[in-house]
């Protein structure tokens, strides 16, 4: 058998075996409104050639993208600040702690009472990503390499030539992986807020949708498409930070 | 304006490795801090470039003094190849000529993992004799080189040292004589040399 014929058996092996067990499942059930089929949930996937598929997907994706965004941002401006002064990481660090700590369907209930059910899953991102990002960033910089720091200061570098030549190169891998740890759960918390908010337009109220009418092939389609999704954006990120890795490291 | 250390002590722990040191330094020149291993010739250098701060006395560092060292470890930036170790530490250096000069004529485009310990100490020393300074810091500069290439280091720095003051860290009185130092025996209690 070819090589590469193999390869693509071996891949396919897991997905077949786990839509046997899911039609073994469905008939052991019998009722499609416990559990759809795998062939009810692939009709369900006509609503891709649909309009308000892509409306939905576009906009959780753009308030995903807005929320991984600002939380990157506002998490390294505050690893900064807090590196600068002790006294804002002494009241900045265990208060993000609590954040992290805190179930994220606390806070969006708490926001749906301040912002508007839009607004609520951008925040709920920003939440995942912020005590995450700055954790990293914050332990990056405190163990940049203090010889080096010692020799810059000895050769007169400028502060701004101290950190784009040593700082950031040592914080960028603890900076990356934290990035790639939270796109994820970034992309599901906003799902979730959307599924708690049922803002319009949105894969989250989608799912609500489903739950509210009983459709259960349709939760399982829209389940499926923020897998999808959620994969899709893992890997396109991670190549991308490979790239920018490689720039930081070798400018 | 020289460089004056005035009733200088330094501890660790509890150790006190510099007691009461007075030392003025020239403008210009050579010399060397001479002495065994752990008796404070590293701690003193520290002092004078402003690195570490004296438990008790006063170090004066004239305003705008300029300085570039060699230290005890290489202290090369590890993303960056040797080149570029270079000529980050100043606009206009010849990288490529002071590889040659430093005997290392096809290290420019490795990364700092790539070269052997004696290679990387020599990248290091070629940075801090092209950088241009007022005083030039060279702690063990020869140190884990084999005989030839170390005199060959130490003509280059006789060469190089130029209008600037040279502080030169040994514990090889010969590499002194080599440079015409004037020699401050270590450890130093209280001394005035």
């Amino acid at each position: 058998m070819n090589a590469n014929v193999k390869r693509v058996l071996r891949k396919a092996f897991p997905i077949v075996f786990w839509l046997l067990v899911w039609a073994a499942c469905y008939r052991a059930v019998g009722q499609d409104l416990l559990l759809a089929s795998p062939l009810q949930v692939a009709r369900r996937f006509a609503f891709v050639t649909e309009a308000s598929f892509w409306r939905c997907v576009g906009m959780s994706l753009w308030r995903t993208a807005a929320a991984y965004g600002l939380g990157i941002v506002i998490a390294c401006v505050l690893a900064v600040a807090c590196h600068a002064s002790r006294l804002l990481d002494e009241v900045i660090s265990p208060a993000l702690l609590v954040v992290r700590a805190t179930p994220v369907a606390s806070f969006i209930i708490l926001a749906l009472v301040w912002l508007s059910a839009t607004n609520v899953p951008i925040l709920a991102g920003i939440l995942m990503v912020v005590p995450v990002v700055f954790a990293n960033v914050r332990e990056g910089i405190s163990s940049t390499d203090k010889q080096l720091l010692e020799m810059a200061r000895l050769f007169g570098w400028s502060r701004w030539k101290t950190w784009r030549r040593i700082v950031i190169p040592t914080v960028t891998p603890t900076f990356v992986a934290a990035c790639q740890a939270c796109v994820g759960l970034c992309f599901k918390a906003t799902i979730a807020a959307e599924v708690i908010g049922v803002p319009k337009n949105a894969i989250g109220t989608q799912l609500r949708n489903a739950k509210t009418y009983l459709e259960t092939d349709a939760l399982l389609a829209w389940t499926l498409v923020v897998i999808l999704l959620s994969m899709v954006i893992e890997r396109l990120l991670r190549a991308a930070f490979e790239r920018g890795m490689r720039r930081v490291h070798h400018a | 304006m020289s460089i004056t250390l005035e009733n200088v002590s330094r501890s660790f722990d509890g150790r006190k490795v510099l007691h009461d040191v007075n030392l003025t330094l020239p403008d210009k020149g050579a010399v060397c801090f001479f002495g065994p291993s752990g008796c404070g010739k590293t701690t003193l250098l520290r002092l004078i470039c402003g690195l570490d701060k004296p438990d008790a006395g006063k170090v004066h560092i004239p305003q705008g003094t300029r300085f570039s060292c060699h230290f005890q470890e290489d202290r090369l930036l590890p993303w960056y190849t040797a080149e570029e170790n270079l000529r980050l530490t100043g606009e206009g250096i010849d990288a490529e000529a002071w590889l040659n000069k430093v005997l290392l004529p096809d290290a420019a485009g490795l990364y700092p993992d790539e070269l052997s310990g004696g290679m990387r100490r020599r990248v290091s020393l070629a940075r801090a004799l092209a950088h241009p300074s007022d005083v030039l810091v060279l702690d063990e500069p020869v140190r884990e080189l084999d005989e030839a290439t170390a005199d060959k280091m130490l003509e280059l720095i006789a060469q190089s040292v130029g209008n600037r003051l040279l502080i030169l860290v040994t514990h090889d009185r010969s590499q002194a004589e080599r440079l015409g130092c004037r020699v401050v025996e270590f450890p130093l209690d209280g001394g005035a040399p």
